[in-house]
């Protein structure tokens, strides 16, 4: 099963701190990987905060072939990061090729170009680059955007994140999603591993959507940019919520809404329960049916907690104004945040929505039955 | 010079010809004579026989031969009075003296025409195979992974929409206080959340007075009473004006077809009516006889159907193989449904129904296109009617798997599977597998089903079967009183027990529904197209309905 750890904070911090907590909840995954993704990243990257972040993995021939797709499409670099990678013995994580999170410029023809233009270009690169990659693995890209970083590899976090150097070289920022599990169910596929990035949001599960091919086929019918090449049940998660935030534009509780719909005799008690009918009924394909607890951040660093429906999945949520920590179990919320008052901690239920507002200053819980 | 026919019977047929041979027992005949009055061909009769009876009484054998002429149960050859297997005399027989067996040998097709008349009958597609729909398995089991749910305890939601959704990116929502409030100037289709399986259109007139109060009594009940919503059909031919002015019309699917029968009384009826009826659905074709009409006889239009139809008594009611006054798709489907649902105000989901067919993708197409159109049904080649030539039934039509597959993969392709719901039929519940038929419709695309010759199979106990068991539904002589207007036959079946039975049978398929969803770990939603829940062990099948080859 997966295990998550999520941090938001008001000051930068290291993603170590979300691996030490997925390291406490070790009895519940199975050591085989760690995902995560940064938002709002400190140290070199603080002040690069425009420049768009390419994070990936790649050989010295995808290396080249990145190189003249960006040199050509009229990205130049702006700066270059890379972890320092510490293999040994004793330790099972391989050195898959190099490990790229570099920083570009837009190319000149789009630096006045409106935000949505830009983004389509992001998108559009990051799924062109992936596709040459696939052509003969030379390369991976997680994500393209700006203030992003995506991490991903195979083997026990703990020891992915001393073999990316995190202990030496921590890599901080305020919003770190960390999930400590490869797809290892079926074939491993740096793909399929959580969590997932478009175009400013994220998410990450721990459960497994069984309502995933009708989802699939109706983001997919969407016709909309980035919604394809589905590697994880998971990632529909993701797009769900760009969809309904983003191209539908309603407000982030409604994500809740969708993907664990109320039964009739359950909206009547919401203000919008006139929306609310319409939107189960056009929505319906995108109802996820199956045990999950899904946490994720929209792009204004709103981070959140979602469970199914009959609460399937355990999560927690507690920390205090300024360090707020989602998290699977109890022992690593302990972890993350220690002086926090363990009696204001969280345990969402099927109904509950929890949102940590930005700079992580608030935790609500949103009912679904009242609205 | 003349033959000798007359000497050697070879102008008639063999018993081995028939479809069904009567054995009747001698010994255990008391002669009551209730077999031959009660068969609703006339294959059997009384007779007589000279029989030669050798006996002894002495206390050693002394054979004694007696001839004498002895009353007997005869069965004619006659082909037009061919035993068609129902098994009503065994059904009256109070001596269990006597029974029709299935002949595989039989050649009635060779000889079923007499007088240039085609073989017409009712019934289903004489198929004895296995469906498609019954290879059809659920492969995919939620176990460790993600918990199978349970079906006894967790709550499941088994409904579906009937009517047109909007896609989210059309509906008329503004913000307001970070809520979303709803344009109500603009129009939103009507949309119904009904039972995934419907009783799928049987006429009154083809259907005898007990058989459909029965069903309309079961439907009601098991909506206001068990809180499943199940629909059904009005078939063509109207709708009784004392359930069109009730509260209960809401239950109600009233359809219109090629003959328009009984649409004077319910245009009349509508200043009257206290409810909107469930959907309107307009006929286009009928899975059974694709591309042919229908014929309620002369026999069948007695006084309530007359009234209800609104025509004159004992007359043959024809209804054309199309709508003669439609020339082109567009005329058809947009301006029918348009003034359709402009009676009732645009309060009430209006959708085609067509047969199988290739052209199916012509229609969805067109459906898709019209912002009226509130599903589209298809009803495929297994489909059973009231009367057709038995070619028709036989040879013509398309199986529904394929063609709903093809169907709801277009509407994938265009961003619509969620907008236009297709109800497929046509052979659902053949073997009796119900739940498990409409659930791997469901899975294969369709939002619903609809179900008729199993309705009648399982809540009046109607014999036909795909041996060509009775399927005498066009005679009028339906000897389950379930397919007749003549009340000496109707009078057999108690309407209230049909009722019973149609609660019986949804409730235990709603259980059954639960029983298939639970392990693949769906509840909450219906799961329409989750195709990667089956499997069939027939690579050509797989392929073609793009769903995984299991061995």
């Amino acid at each position: 099963m997966c295990r998550l750890s999520a941090l938001t904070s008001n000051d930068y911090f290291s993603v170590m701190d979300n691996i030490m907590a997925l390291e406490t909840m070790k009895e519940g995954h199975d050591g085989s990987g760690l995902g995560v993704v940064l938002k709002d990243i400190g140290g070199e990257f603080k002040d690069l905060k425009e420049y768009p972040i390419l994070s990936g993995i790649c050989t010295e021939k995808g290396r080249k072939k990145i190189d003249d797709y960006m040199d050509q499409a009229g990205f130049k670099v702006k700066f270059m990061w890379e972890p320092q990678i510490t293999e040994s013995a004793s330790s099972n994580v391989k050195r898959r090729g190099q490990y790229l999170t570099t920083a570009y410029q837009y190319p000149e023809a789009f630096l006045d170009k409106p935000e949505h233009e830009k983004q389509a270009l992001l998108t559009k690169t990051r799924l062109t680059l992936r596709e040459i990659g696939e052509q003969d693995n030379c390369l991976y890209v997680f994500s393209f955007w700006p203030d992003i970083i995506t991490l991903k590899e195979v083997g026990d976090p703990l020891e992915v994140g001393v073999f990316f150097g995190f202990d030496k070289k921590p890599l901080k920022a305020k919003i770190i999603l960390a999930q400590g599990r490869q797809n290892t169910n079926y074939a491993i596929d740096l793909y399929a591993c959580h969590p997932f990035f478009l175009q400013g949001y994220s998410t990450m599960t721990n459960g497994e959507n069984t309502a995933y091919l009708p989802n699939k086929e109706f983001l997919q019918s969407r016709d909309l940019q980035g919604y394809g090449n589905y590697h994880s049940d998971s990632e529909i998660f993701c797009h769900t919520l760009h969809f309904s935030h983003k191209i539908l534009g309603y407000p982030l509780p409604y994500y809740k809404d969708i993907i664990t719909p109320l039964k009739n005799n359950e909206i009547k008690d919401r203000p919008d329960l006139e929306a609310l009918h319409l939107l189960k009924k056009s929505l319906r394909p995108l109802c996820i049916d199956g045990p999950n607890c899904t946490i994720g951040f929209l792009p204004d660093g709103t981070v959140f907690m979602a469970q199914d429906s009959k609460k399937l999945r355990p999560g927690i949520v507690g920390g205090v104004p300024g360090r707020y920590a989602l998290m699977s179990e109890e022992c690593g919320l302990e972890q993350a945040i220690p002086q926090r008052k363990q009696e204001n901690d969280i345990i969402p239920m099927r109904y509950d929505f929890v949102i940590i507002s930005p700079d992580a200053q608030e935790a609500t819980v949103w009912n679904q039955l009242q609205g | 010079m003349e033959p000798v026919t007359r000497l050697d019977h070879n102008g008639e047929l063999p018993l081995l010809d028939f479809p069904y041979i009567i054995r009747w027992r001698d010994d255990r005949c008391t002669r009551c004579g209730k077999c031959t009055a009660v068969c609703p061909t006339k294959a059997i009769v009384p007779s007589v026989m000279a029989q030669r009876l050798v006996s002894s009484e002495s206390p050693i054998p002394l054979p004694n031969t007696v001839r004498k002429v002895t009353q007997i149960v005869r069965q004619v050859t006659d082909i037009d009075h061919f035993c068609t297997g129902c098994g009503t005399c065994s059904l009256v027989c109070p001596n269990m003296a006597i029974m029709p067996e299935y002949n595989p040998n039989a050649k009635l097709l060779f000889h079923k025409n007499r007088g240039g008349i085609p073989y017409k009958r009712g019934g289903r597609r004489n198929d004895p195979q296995t469906s498609t729909l019954d290879k059809l398995k659920f492969t995919r089991i939620s176990m460790l992974t993600d918990p199978a749910l349970d079906a006894g305890r967790h709550e499941f939601h088994i409904r579906t929409l009937m009517g047109r959704n909007l896609p989210a990116e059309n509906l008329p929502l503004s913000l307001q206080n970070g809520r979303l409030v709803v344009d109500s100037s603009s129009f939103i289709p009507p949309v119904r959340e009904i039972f995934p399986i419907r009783i799928g259109g049987m006429s009154i007139g083809a259907l005898s007075p007990p058989m459909w109060e029965g069903m309309a009594m079961g439907v009601t009940y098991l909506n206001e009473v068990e809180n499943i919503p199940v629909v059904m059909g009005s078939g063509e031919g109207g709708v009784p004006p004392r359930l069109l002015k009730s509260r209960f019309i809401k239950y109600f699917i009233p359809q219109i077809a090629s003959g328009y029968f009984g649409w004077d009384e319910i245009i009349h009826a509508l200043p009257d009516m206290i409810e909107d009826p469930a959907a309107i659905e307009i006929k286009y074709g009928q899975g059974a006889k694709p591309g042919d009409g229908g014929l309620l006889m002369a026999n069948k239009v007695l006084k309530l159907i007359a009234k209800i139809r609104g025509v004159p008594m004992h007359v043959d009611l024809a209804s054309p193989p199309t709508h003669q006054t439609k020339y082109s798709i567009e005329e058809a489907v947009a301006k029918m449904i348009q003034s359709v649902s402009m009676a009732w105000g645009f309060r009430v989901p209006v959708y085609p129904k067509i047969s199988g067919t290739k052209t199916a993708l012509a229609v969805l197409n067109n459906l898709a296109r019209n912002p009226y159109a509130a599903a589209l049904s298809i009803d495929g080649e297994d489909g059973a009617t009231g009367a057709a030539y038995n070619v028709s039934l036989d040879k013509m039509g398309h199986p529904i798997a394929s063609n709903l597959r093809d169907c709801y993969l277009e509407l994938v392709k265009q961003g619509k599977q969620n907008e236009l719901p297709i109800f497929a039929a046509g052979g659902v519940g053949k073997d009796g597998h119900l739940a498990a038929n409409a659930a791997s419709l469901i899975l294969l695309g369709a939002s619903g089903v609809d179900i008729g010759k199993y309705i009648m199979q399982a809540a009046a106990e109607c014999y036909g079967d795909e041996k060509n068991r009775c399927n005498l539904c066009n005679t009028g002589k339906c000897p389950r009183g379930i397919a007749t207007q003549d009340p000496r036959l109707y009078r057999r079946l108690d309407a209230d027990r049909v009722a019973q039975r149609v609660v019986d049978i949804f409730k235990s398929a709603e259980t059954e529904l639960k029983k298939i969803f639970a392990p693949m770990g769906r509840s909450t939603q219906l799961p329409i197209g989750m195709s990667d829940g089956l499997g069939v062990s027939d690579k050509a099948i797989a392929d073609r309905l793009s769903i995984s080859y299991v061995c």
